[in-house]
């Protein structure tokens, strides 16, 4: 009943879960900040992840090693990366149609490959707990914080990282450059193609190791259409947080512990009905979007392709 | 001079065949993965050939199928060419369904023909209030409208399997355990009537006639040409006089009209009532994507939408016999669907770059080829 949702038992799960969900969100969404930051919006995430997800959790189930079905999903990831980098980039495609295409072929490949190599839903034993030493022992904060997996601490490392490489770094003032200005960026002698290849790379990268991220992580099994939705979410994350990392870490918490708390809701058996509880997080960031978009402003060159005038 | 018009003639056919080619080119790729997963390509083509042109039925089949295509594609055209990114066909065709299915379950007096009218209006009506909220977020609140599309499909998923689990829930499905989420049977009455003893249903023959309507809109009335303005350039729009904002509303607003609509023809043409298993996909069977594809193989003209509505539509059912025949799974023609949307998208440089050269070439020669109508360079330039 409503009550024992705040029980110091259950405010602990829907905590340490809200940590866990926000896992797939932040590799995607800080992969899709640096593509967005360089003037490329990226919609094949989604795509991406499913591939990922079936590539981490198919050479995991056949070589028994998670770091090597890991790696498998970030290459795969940045092979995509790579075609819509050589779409956009070279042939300058519309960039949020293209995505769509990413998307559809990352969504049927991988159920294909999943009918043709696999054909029933496996388990397999994930990464183990990390309970890190002393800090694990808190109690209530140990639990939430510190007794994750290592895809979950590496994610949130990522947020600083991400945050020191746009911000202080001089690939970052190129990155940040290109986005907002690309020709006075191209007649300083920055090379907006390498940029943009870069990061459009490196955003299908992070959005592999999202899907491996659930598929060898969170739920350690594959299934199709796994991912249902979870890198639009990314993408809409991006804009939310106003293409900062610290705003990516805030819409990511945000919507993970919504969801969590609905998934609680759900195991405690109040009576909200399901569906309704698992539409809020969507509504919540449509209003959410509402409320911020109008103060910041995107990149300025976000999806128009560059072309040099000769 | 006559070498000239040669050459003009040959890129204007070149141009209308780039599509074709973007999907051989699929076809290609999905050939090269077949032989990786160990099936005769050519065995496979050959029964998604059959399964989609085989039989008189099997081509009924794939025209039933192209139906919601063709009409969400409809809507498609309109709102790409207004420059807005519509995403929310499946959440647009799920609220016209739900209000069409509604409308058909709760005035089971009145005759039929009127209940099917009304229906078909309650699903333009839905979809266009679905389109319509992204509409109004992004011309007034700067929401990017792929986003909200998207979060509103997820929204009207959820709101399905709500309804379908309760209120509107088939009351003998009520009774068991297995609670399927369906409505009840619509009457006999309301079903959309077939056009040949099929499974063909006037579905598809609405969608051709609107499809000759969203030209002549588009194309013969001001509100058409200025949707269209608005997409090609905002700010020569305002300088015009055009409401802005209105206008990305009404595209937004219309193409999920056309969604909507497609919705209520799978519910009142083919199933005869409102049925999922718990995703979107369940009931749409992809068409809000799909939809997509097929408009712009169609160039985002109405009526080339037409053709590739089929084309698609024959895909999807010679997927499933594809499947029985040689045990490849349908998913592979998503994937080439989602190739098709690349190659077609990437090729369009090609056809900018010839537009390009045909117009310095007239720059040229300006006093023998005046530039036709199409020709002229969009306010934004063609380089965008």
């Amino acid at each position: 009943m409503i009550s024992d949702l705040f029980s110091a038992t259950v405010l602990i799960g829907i905590f340490a879960s809200g940590i866990r969900l926000a896992t797939p969100y932040l590799y995607a969404g800080i992969g899709e900040t640096f593509s967005q930051r360089s003037g490329v919006l990226n919609l094949g995430v989604e795509g991406q992840m499913l591939l990922g997800a079936f590539a981490a959790f198919y050479i995991t189930f056949i070589t028994e090693s998670l770091w090597l079905g890991v790696m498998t999903a970030a290459l795969v990831g940045a092979l995509m990366g790579l075609a819509m980098a050589y779409v956009t980039v070279n042939l300058r495609a519309q960039q949020g149609i293209s995505g769509i295409g990413f998307y559809l072929f990352g969504l049927g490949m991988s159920d294909l490959l999943f009918q043709k190599l696999m054909g029933t839903v496996e388990t397999i034993q994930g990464f183990p707990k990390i309970y890190i030493p002393g800090l694990s022992d808190i109690p209530g904060i140990g639990e939430i914080f510190f007794s994750q997996n290592i895809l979950v601490y590496g994610a949130y490392l990522l947020v600083p990282l991400g945050w020191f490489v746009i911000n202080k770094t001089t690939l970052g003032l190129k990155i940040r450059s290109v986005g907002e200005n690309p020709d006075a960026a191209d007649s300083l002698g920055v090379s907006v193609e390498r940029i943009r290849y870069f990061t459009i790379i490196l955003g299908g990268t992070l959005s592999g190791v999202a899907g491996a991220s659930l598929s060898v992580g969170l739920l350690n099994v594959f299934q199709q259409n796994m991912t249902s939705g979870q890198g639009f979410i990314a993408v809409a994350l991006v804009y939310f947080g106003a293409w900062r990392m610290a705003g990516v870490l805030g819409g990511a918490l945000l919507f993970s512990l919504i969801n969590s708390l609905q998934l609680w809701i759900q195991v405690l058996g109040i009576p909200i009905p399901s569906d309704i509880a698992v539409m809020m997080p969507y509504v919540l960031t449509i209003l959410v979007l509402v409320a911020s978009v109008s103060r910041v402003k995107a990149p300025s060159a976000l999806t128009r392709p560059f072309e040099r005038d000769e | 001079m006559k070498r000239q018009l040669q050459s003009e003639w040959f890129s204007r056919l070149f141009d209308a065949l780039l599509p074709v080619f973007a999907t051989l080119a699929a076809l290609l790729i999905g050939a090269l993965m077949l032989l990786f997963l160990k099936v005769n390509p050519i065995e496979a083509y050959k029964a998604l050939w059959t399964g989609a042109f085989g039989t008189s039925n099997a081509f009924a089949e794939t025209l039933v199928k192209a139906t919601p295509l063709l009409l969400v594609g409809l809507g498609i055209c309109i709102s790409f060419r207004g420059d807005v990114i519509n995403i929310g066909g499946e959440g647009q065709m799920i609220v016209g369904a739900l209000l069409a299915t509604w409308v058909g379950l709760t005035f089971v007096n009145l005759p039929g023909w009127l209940v099917i009218t009304l229906s078909m209006l309650a699903g333009f009506l839905g979809g266009a209030i679905w389109g319509g909220i992204p509409g109004i977020l992004k011309a007034y609140f700067r929401v990017n409208e792929i986003l909200s599309t998207v979060m509103m499909n997820a929204i009207a998923v959820q709101l399905m399997n709500f309804l379908l689990r309760g209120a509107m829930i088939d009351p003998s499905q009520a009774e068991l355990a297995s609670k399927i989420p369906q409505t009840a049977r619509l009457p006999e009455a309301f079903h959309l009537p077939r056009l040949v003893p099929t499974r063909l249903h006037l579905g598809a023959l609405i969608a051709v006639i609107l499809a000759i309507l969203v030209y002549i809109l588009l194309w013969r009335t001001t509100l058409g040409y200025r949707i269209r303005a608005v997409g090609q350039n905002p700010h020569a729009s305002r300088y015009a006089g055009i409401k802005v904002p209105r206008y990305i509303v009404l595209a937004l607003l219309l193409s999920g009209a056309f969604s909507g609509l497609a919705g209520a023809t799978q519910v009142f043409g083919v199933n005869y009532r409102m049925i999922t298993d718990g995703s979107a996909s369940g009931f749409t069977g992809g068409a809000g994507f799909n939809g997509i594809v097929a408009a712009l193989f169609g160039q985002l003209h109405p009526i080339w939408s037409i053709p590739a509505s089929v084309l698609f539509g024959a895909l999807l059912v010679g997927a499933n016999s594809m499947q029985r025949v040689v045990q490849v799974p349908s998913a592979l023609v998503t994937a080439l669907n989602g190739l098709v949307v690349v190659f077609v998208v990437s090729s369009e440089i090609w056809r900018q770059r010839r537009q390009k050269r045909r117009l310095t070439f007239i720059d040229q020669d300006e006093e023998h080829a005046p530039p036709s109508d199409k020709e002229q360079v969009s306010p934004s330039g063609a380089g965008t």
